[in-house]
């Protein structure tokens, strides 16, 4: 069995961040991931990002995607690229499964770093499973990676960033955008992505979901319904919008599966999006060597996960014995970095549920 | 309310406009309502004029005496909501980020939109403009009647 110093399950911005700043501190690194090319969602985003010139602000998606690709070139002697590698387990004894072109195999690694991303949660509604209903990341892929259409005249449920986001994405790739529904009673993202998607004529119709849908081999349309502060459906307010897509865009939930399987120490917080791993200050799991970064430590937005994945790679590196020849001023920096992207009052929830998981982590 | 419904009120946006005589040559308009992590528009700024500082979470701040009108900071803004306006006699003069296609072209004639999304007027494209700085986001000048100064927003479809 292969045996590698430091394993990185998945290829996204954490993950390549990680890996960067742990091939700089002199580790050799094997970076595994389910996609063909590496970037995680990164490939996907083609507009400007937020943030400061450190996270690449007013960079597009895509193209920080390839940055962080190109900076591990110069590394290459120590850095082995498993794509197309989806890690099927991950056990006590650092053993990790991976299936690749039809072929299972086992790797034994030493030290890992797991930054996994999440996955997108699903809504409840009658007749969800028709052809035409998809999750926005799936959008996303069929339109920017593949160039196909979802279809011609779309609902987005949800007003976070990325319904709000892939909503303007389908309007720039010609699909009409008939409402988007938001369920609490406010838009959940920031306002200049939602102020593009109103100006186009796209209306946010908030305290009101999806109720059914309906279609014989596929969707053809859908009915709404308006939602009271317990957001129990009002009875009378149903309304139906034909359309031959919906997407369905309600919140990520940390891809924990893995660390959950080595029976790592989880805890549920809400408002991270769901089991994130109980982490010490140098984003090590219970499980010794073990360390976790970016949204499988809970949901924020790319520019934190590389930031985080920098961080992680740093603390991580110096545990294993490899210090990053600026250790000191590097760190200072991301923490700075982390500090002022969470501080906002958009980082309220983030703060809150940090608190909450470091609290449960230290006793 | 712009968190309910997307789109600021018109007092709202009347704040940030400085006083009509400082729109004898182009000016940036800032509409950002909300505090996010973001601060490309002030370190974009080649003569300082946007201010941000430390916490990149604040508002930014513009002096609209130092804004020279260089447009940076309306294809910088990832939230594209920095326009350029000016008045010149009757018809204001709007440059706005613009990334829908087909582009417009220069001669002709577009529908004008408010920020609720509402078509309020004709608007007349002046120049289209895309460069490597902006990075595939065109700056698109238009003229509307003066009147839609404070209403005008984006530009719909060719009439």
């Amino acid at each position: 069995m292969d045996k590698f110093d430091l394993v990185i399950i998945g290829g996204g911005p954490a993950g390549l961040s990680a890996a960067r700043i742990a091939l700089e501190a002199g580790l050799s690194v094997t970076l595994i991931d389910r996609s063909i090319s590496l970037g995680g969602q990164l490939i996907k985003q083609t507009h400007k990002f937020f943030g400061s010139k450190a996270q690449y602000a007013k960079t597009r998606g895509i193209d920080i995607a390839n940055i962080l690709i190109n900076d591990l070139d110069e590394y290459k002697d120590r850095l082995h690229i498993l794509k197309e590698a989806t890690v099927v387990a991950l056990y006590k004894d650092y053993v990790i499964t991976v299936y690749q072109f039809n072929k299972y195999f086992k790797i034994q690694a030493k030290s890992i770093i797991v930054a996994t991303g999440a996955s997108e949660k699903v809504l409840a509604f009658e007749n969800n499973d028709l052809p035409g209903i998809y999750g926005a990341g799936a959008v996303q892929t069929l339109m920017n990676l593949y160039g196909v259409l979802p279809g011609k005249e779309v609902v987005m449920v949800g007003s976070g960033n990325i319904g709000l986001i892939v909503s303007y994405q389908m309007i720039q790739a010609g699909v009409k955008v008939k409402a988007l529904l938001e369920a609490s009673d406010h838009i959940g993202g920031y306002l200049v992505h939602a102020s593009k998607l109103v100006r186009l004529g796209v209306p946010i119709l908030t305290r009101t979901t999806v109720k059914k849908a309906y279609g014989k081999n596929k969707l053809e349309k859908i009915q709404t319904v308006e939602l009271d502060e317990q957001w129990n459906y009002i009875e009378g307010t149903e309304t139906e919008i034909s359309c031959d897509a919906l997407c369905i865009s309600v919140g990520l939930t940390p891809l924990h599966q893995l660390l959950s399987m080595a029976e790592i120490d989880m805890i549920y917080v809400n408002e991270l999006g769901g089991l994130i791993p109980k982490l010490k200050k140098n984003y090590e799991t219970s499980m010794p060597r073990v360390f976790a970064c970016g949204d499988v430590t809970g949901i924020e937005e790319a520019s934190s996960a590389m930031v985080e994945g920098k961080l992680a790679g740093l603390l991580a590196s110096k545990s294993l014995g490899f210090i990053h020849p600026e250790f000191e001023l590097l760190e200072k920096n991301l923490v700075e970095q982390l500090n002022n992207l969470r501080q906002g009052p958009c980082g309220v929830k983030i703060r809150l549920g940090l608190e909450k998981a470091e609290v449960n982590s230290h006793d | 309310m712009i968190k309910v419904n997307g789109y600021p009120t018109k007092e709202q946006v009347k704040t940030k406009f400085p006083k009509i005589e400082k729109l004898v040559k182009p000016i940036a308009i800032i509409e950002c309502y909300q505090e996010i992590p973001c601060n490309p528009c002030s370190t974009s700024c080649p003569v300082n004029a946007i201010t941000i500082g430390e916490d990149i979470n604040k508002i930014p701040k513009i002096d609209y005496d130092l804004c020279i009108g260089c447009g940076s900071c309306v294809y910088s803004c990832p939230g594209l909501c920095i326009m350029l306006v000016s008045i010149k006699e009757d018809l204001a003069i709007f440059q706005i980020p613009y990334e829908l296609l087909p582009v417009p072209l220069t001669g002709e004639i577009w529908s004008g939109i408010d920020r609720s999304g509402h078509q309020i007027c004709e608007a007349n494209i002046l120049k289209t403009l895309k460069n490597k700085q902006s990075d595939r986001t065109v700056i698109v000048t238009v003229s509307v009647p003066k009147e839609f100064l404070y209403d005008f927003s984006t530009v719909g479809c060719k009439l």
